[in-house]
C-alpha cells in the first residue's frame, strides 16, 4: 500500500515523456528511441510471419535459451581474459538460441513427443542451465549486473553505439523481410503448394528462423530475454484482429510493434522504477486490448453490436410477418415487445390506431418479402434438402433473415423448376 | 545426533523435501499435459501468476502462503479465460493467444513488482522479486531443527518447519488422489476424447480438472522452486517416461521415480559438484535440478531400448543390411533362373551399388548363403532356399496387385520390390493368391 501511494499518477513526468517522444531528449536518447522503434517494427514484421507460420511459441524457447548463451559467453570471455563486450555476449545468445531450436526440431522429428512438449522442455532446461551459470558468475564476484539488463531489458542505460547497432540490425531485418515477404507468406499459407511450385521450403523456414533469432538477440538489451517473445506475438495478434489481408497485417503489426517500443522506451526512461521490457510489452498489450474491443468485425464491440442488430432485425421481421398473417390484433397482445412496436412505428413500418397495429405500405412490402422468403425456404428445405416437415420451421426462422438476393433468385428458379411438372 | 546430521536437518532437509514434493506433484499431473499436447499451459500459468502474487502481497502486506496462493490462482484463472476468449475472437492459433496473455500478465507483474519494491517498499525486505519467482529459492527454506533425535519428531519442532512444506505435501496428496480416483476418465480423455464423449462423459469438465490441478501444482510449487523448474517438472519426467514405456500406468510410476531421483540428484549436484570442481560455493539448486531433468531426458531419448534414437538407428541399419542381402539373393536367383550362372562379382557389385554390395556379399558369405570362387558368386543350398522365399513373396505380391488391387501388370514390379521385404502380418493379403503358381509376368512362383 505504502509503495503504491508513493507512485501516485501526479508523479508521472508528462512533460519529460513528451520531450523524449518528439526527440528533444538529447543526442543519446534520440538514437536510443529511434533504434528501439526500428527494432519494434522489425519484431512486429517478423512476428507476423511467425504467427502465420504457427511458430510463435517456438520463439519462446529461443528467447529463454539466450540466457545460458549470455552467461556462458560471459564466463568463457572472462576465462580467456577478454573483456566480455556486447558483441561476444550477443553471439553467445544467438548460438544458444539456435541450439535450443535445433533441440526442439530434433525432439519433434526423432522422438514421439509433440512440439509443445519439446518447446517447453528446451525452454526450461536451457533457462535452468542459464540460472546455474548466473549463480556461478555471481559467486565468483563477476559483474552480474551487466547481464541483468539482458534478462529484463534496460534501454535507459544503452549507449548510442549500442542503439545504432540495434537499429542497424533492425533495418537489415526489415529489408530482408520486405524482400522475402512473398516467399514467407506463401510458405505460411500453403506449404504444400510452395513445395510443388519448386520453392525451397526448408530454406525459407531457415530464413524465418534466422530473422526471429536476430530480432530476439537485438532486442535482448531493450526488452529482455523473457519478454522479447511478447514483441513477436502481441503486435501480430493485435493486427490480426483488424484485417484478413497479409499486406495490411504486416504493415499494421510492424507499426504496432514500432510504436509500442518507441512509447515504452520513452516512458521507462523518464518514470523511475519502470523496467523497459515490461513497459514496452504493456504498451503493446494496451494496443492489443483496444483492438480486442474496437476492431471492426472481430472486436468485442462490433460482435456485440452485430448480435444486437441481428436480434432486432429478426424480431422486427417476426412481428411484421405476424401482422401480415393475423390482422386485427391489438398491441396489448404484443405486450412483451412494446419496444419493438415503438421502433417499427419510428421507422414508419407500422401505424397504431386505437391500439390496433396496421402495416403501412412500406411495412406491408417488407412483411410480404419476409413471408415470401419464409415460404421459399420452407419449400426448398422440404423438397430439396430432405428435412422432415416437422423440423422445418426451426431452421427457417434461423436463416430467412440472412438470405442474399442472389440466393433468393436461385431458390426461386429451382422451385419453379421443381413445381413445373405438378402445376 | 552428530553435528553433520544436525546441519543436514536444519539446512538441507526442508529444501530437499520441498523440491521433491514439488517435482512429484508436477511430474504426476504433467503426464496428462504431455499426452494431451498442452505442455505450454504450465509455462503460461507459471508466468501469469506473477501479477497475482504481487497484488496479493501489496494488499495483504505479508508473504504468507495463503494470500499468495489466492492471488496467484486468480491471476492464473483470469489469464486462462482471457486466452480462450482471444483464441475464439481473434481466430489466432491457441499458442499465440496464450502467448499474448501470459506475456502481458508477466510484464504487468514485473512492473508492479518494481514499483512495489521501489523507495524502500516492504517487498524488498521479504525478498520478493521477479528473480525469486523465476529461479525459486528452495535454499532459503531452512529449519530450526532440534539437535537431538528425540526432539525432532515432536509436534512443537515440526510446527517450526516452513509452511511451504505443508502446502506442497497437501497439493501432492490432492494430485495423487485425483489421479487415482479419476484414472479411467483421465486416461480416456487423453487417448480418445471422442470415445469419451460418445460414452457419455464430456471431455470438457475433465479437462477443467486437469487445468485446475496444473494451476494448483504450479502455484504451490513455484514459490519454493521457481517457475522455470515448475515448467521443467511438468514436462520432463512425463516426457522421459514416455520414451521408456507404452503403458500409461507404467509411465506414471516411472515419472514419479524420475522426479524423485532428479530432485535429489540435482540438489546434491548443486551443493557438492562446485566444491569438487572449483570451490565450495553452491549454485542454484532449482537450476541444477532443471539441468538434471534435461540430462535424464536426453539420455532416455538417446538410449531407450524401444524408443531411443540409438536403438532405432541400429534397428534401421539392421533392416537396411538385411534388405541389401535379400536383394543380392534375389538377383542371384533370377540370374540362375535365366541360365546366366554363374554371374561375376563385379556385376553383382554394380547392380547393388558399390559399398552396399560389398557389405551384402560379405554378410551373405558369412551366413553361408553364397559361395564365391575367384570372380564368381553362386547360391549355396541354404541360400537357394532363402532366395526362393523372397522371390515367392515378390511374385505373390505381384499376383495380388494385379488380381485384387487392379494394378496393371507392368506397374507392379516396383511396389513388389518394396513389399517383398515385409514379414509376418504383412503377408496375410497374399496368402490366398497362391493358387496358379504363375505370376502376371508368366514366371513360376517358387513353392514354399
Amino acid at each position: 500500500m505504502i509503495a503504491l501511494t508513493a507512485s501516485a499518477p501526479a508523479a508521472v513526468p508528462w512533460h519529460d515523456i513528451w520531450n523524449i517522444l518528439v526527440l528533444r531528449g538529447g543526442h543519446n536518447a534520440t538514437i536510443v528511441m529511434i533504434g528501439s522503434g526500428l527494432l519494434g517494427l522489425a519484431a512486429g514484421l517478423v512476428g507476423a510471419f511467425a504467427l502465420l507460420r504457427k511458430r510463435s511459441l517456438s520463439a519462446d524457447a529461443l528467447s529463454h535459451a539466450t540466457l545460458p548463451g549470455l552467461a556462458g559467453a560471459f564466463l568463457i570471455a572472462q576465462w580467456a581474459g577478454i573483456a566480455p563486450n556486447g558483441a561476444i555476449l550477443l553471439f553467445g545468445a544467438a548460438l544458444a538460441g539456435l541450439i535450443a531450436m535445433w533441440c526442439v526440431e530434433l525432439m519433434t522429428h526423432h522422438t514421439r513427443l509433440t512440439e509443445d512438449a519439446a518447446i517447453g522442455m528446451s525452454l526450461s532446461v536451457f533457462f535452468g542451465a542459464g540460472i546455474v551459470l548466473l549463480t556461478v558468475i555471481q559467486r565468483h564476484g563477476g559483474a552480474q549486473g551487466g547481464l541483468k539488463g539482458f534478462i529484463y531489458g534496460q534501454a535507459a542505460s544503452m549507449m548510442s553505439d549500442e542503439a545504432m547497432l540495434t537499429g542497424g540490425i533492425a533495418l537489415g531485418i526489415i529489408l530482408v523481410s520486405f524482400l522475402l515477404h512473398k516467399e514467407l507468406a506463401l510458405v505460411a499459407f500453403d506449404e504444400a503448394f510452395a513445395r510443388v511450385g519448386g520453392w525451397r521450403v526448408f530454406f525459407i523456414d531457415a530464413m524465418l528462423l534466422l530473422l526471429v533469432t536476430l530480432v530476439t538477440v537485438a532486442g535482448l538489451r531493450i526488452v529482455g530475454a523473457i519478454l522479447i517473445v511478447a514483441m513477436l506475438i502481441i503486435p501480430p495478434a493485435a493486427a490480426r484482429l483488424w484485417t484478413d489481408r497479409v499486406s495490411f497485417l504486416l504493415v499494421l503489426s510492424g507499426l504496432i510493434g514500432g510504436l509500442s517500443a518507441y512509447v515504452g522506451v520513452a516512458i521507462s526512461a523518464t518514470v523511475p522504477h519502470a523496467p523497459t521490457g515490461a513497459v514496452i510489452v504493456l504498451s503493446a498489450g494496451a494496443v492489443f486490448f483496444v483492438s480486442l474491443l474496437a476492431a471492426p468485425r472481430r472486436g468485442l464491440l462490433a460482435i456485440t453490436l452485430h448480435h444486437i442488430s441481428l436480434h432486432l432485425k429478426v424480431s422486427q421481421d417476426h412481428a411484421l410477418r405476424r401482422l401480415l398473417l393475423a390482422e386485427h390484433e391489438t398491441v396489448s397482445q404484443y405486450k412483451c415487445v412494446w419496444w419493438l412496436f415503438s421502433m417499427l412505428r419510428l421507422r414508419r413500418l407500422v401505424r397504431v390506431h386505437k391500439g390496433t397495429p396496421t402495416l403501412t405500405p412500406s411495412g406491408a412490402a417488407r412483411a410480404t418479402r419476409v413471408a415470401r422468403n419464409h415460404k421459399l425456404w420452407t419449400q426448398y428445405l422440404i423438397s430439396r434438402a430432405e428435412i422432415a416437415p416437422s423440423h422445418v420451421d426451426w431452421s427457417v426462422d434461423q436463416v430467412e433473415h440472412v438470405l442474399s438476393p442472389e440466393l433468393i433468385a436461385e431458390l426461386e428458379y429451382e422451385l419453379a423448376r421443381a413445381e413445373a411438372p405438378t402445376s | 545426533m552428530s553435528n553433520a546430521m544436525h546441519i543436514f536437518l536444519s539446512i538441507d532437509l526442508m529444501p530437499l523435501l520441498a523440491v521433491t514434493l514439488a517435482l512429484l506433484a508436477c511430474g504426476l499431473i504433467g503426464n496428462f499435459l504431455v499426452l494431451r499436447r498442452q505442455s505450454m499451459l504450465g509455462d503460461a500459468i507459471s508466468h501469469a501468476v506473477l501479477p497475482g502474487l504481487v497484488i496479493a502481497f501489496i494488499l495483504s502486506g505479508t508473504r504468507a502462503p495463503l494470500p499468495m496462493f489466492i492471488g496467484a490462482a486468480i491471476a492464473g484463472g483470469v489469464v486462462a479465460v482471457l486466452a480462450e476468449l482471444v483464441r475464439r475472437l481473434g481466430r489466432v492459433e491457441a499458442g499465440a493467444s496464450l502467448g499474448t496473455m501470459f506475456t502481458i500478465a508477466f510484464a504487468l507483474g514485473v512492473l508492479l513488482l518494481e514499483r512495489a519494491t521501489s523507495g524502500g517498499g516492504a517487498a524488498r525486505q521479504v525478498d520478493l522479486d521477479a528473480d525469486c519467482v523465476l529461479h525459486g529459492l528452495p535454499e532459503t527454506l531452512t529449519w530450526d531443527a532440534p539437535n537431538t533425535w528425540g526432539n525432532v519428531f515432536t509436534i512443537a519442532s515440526l510446527e517450526t518447519a516452513p509452511p511451504q512444506i505443508a502446502v506442497l505435501l497437501g497439493v501432492f496428496i490432492v494430485v495423487a488422489a485425483c489421479i487415482a480416483i479419476f484414472f479411467k476418465e483421465l486416461r480416456i480423455i487423453c487417448f480418445d476424447p471422442a470415445l469419451a464423449t460418445a460414452l457419455g462423459f464430456k471431455a470438457g469438465p475433465a479437462q477443467l480438472v486437469i487445468v485446475a490441478l496444473v494451476a494448483t501444482c504450479t502455484v504451490a510449487s513455484f514459490e519454493a522452486v521457481g517457475s522455470i523448474l515448475v515448467i521443467a517438472a511438468l514436462i520432463c519426467p512425463a516426457a522421459t517416461a514416455r520414451m521408456l514405456t507404452d503403458r500409461l500406468t507404467t509411465q506414471i510410476w516411472l515419472s514419479a521415480i524420475i522426479a524423485i531421483n532428479s530432485a535429489v540428484l540435482g540438489y546434491a549436484a548443486a551443493g557438492f559438484l562446485p566444491g569438487l570442481l572449483w570451490d565450495g560455493y553452491a549454485v542454484s539448486a532449482a537450476g541444477a535440478i532443471t539441468v538434471v531433468l534435461g540430462i535424464v531426458f536426453t539420455l532416455s531419448a538417446l538410449f531407450s531400448p524401444s524408443q531411443g534414437i540409438v536403438a532405432r538407428a541400429i534397428a534401421r541399419q539392421r533392416l537396411t543390411s538385411l534388405i541389401a542381402v535379400e536383394d543380392l539373393l534375389a538377383l542371384l536367383y533370377r540370374s540362375e533362373e535365366r541360365g546366366h550362372l554363374p554371374i561375376s562379382l563385379s556385376s553383382a557389385h554394380q547392380t547393388l551399388g558399390g559399398h552396399r554390395g560389398t557389405k551384402a556379399i560379405n554378410r551373405a558369405r558369412r551366413a553361408s548363403q553364397i559361395d564365391t570362387t575367384a570372380d564368381r558368386i553362386a547360391l549355396t543350398a541354404s541360400g537357394q532356399r532363402d532366395a526362393a522365399a523372397i522371390i515367392r513373396r515378390h511374385r505373390l505380391w505381384e499376383s495380388y496387385l494385379v488380381d485384387e488391387a487392379g494394378i496393371a501388370a507392368d506397374h507392379t514390379h516396383d511396389v513388389a520390390e518394396v513389399l517383398e521385404h515385409t514379414r509376418d502380418d504383412a503377408e496375410r493379403p497374399i496368402a490366398p493368391v497362391a493358387g496358379p503358381g504363375i505370376d502376371p509376368h508368366g514366371k513360376v512362383i517358387p513353392k514354399k
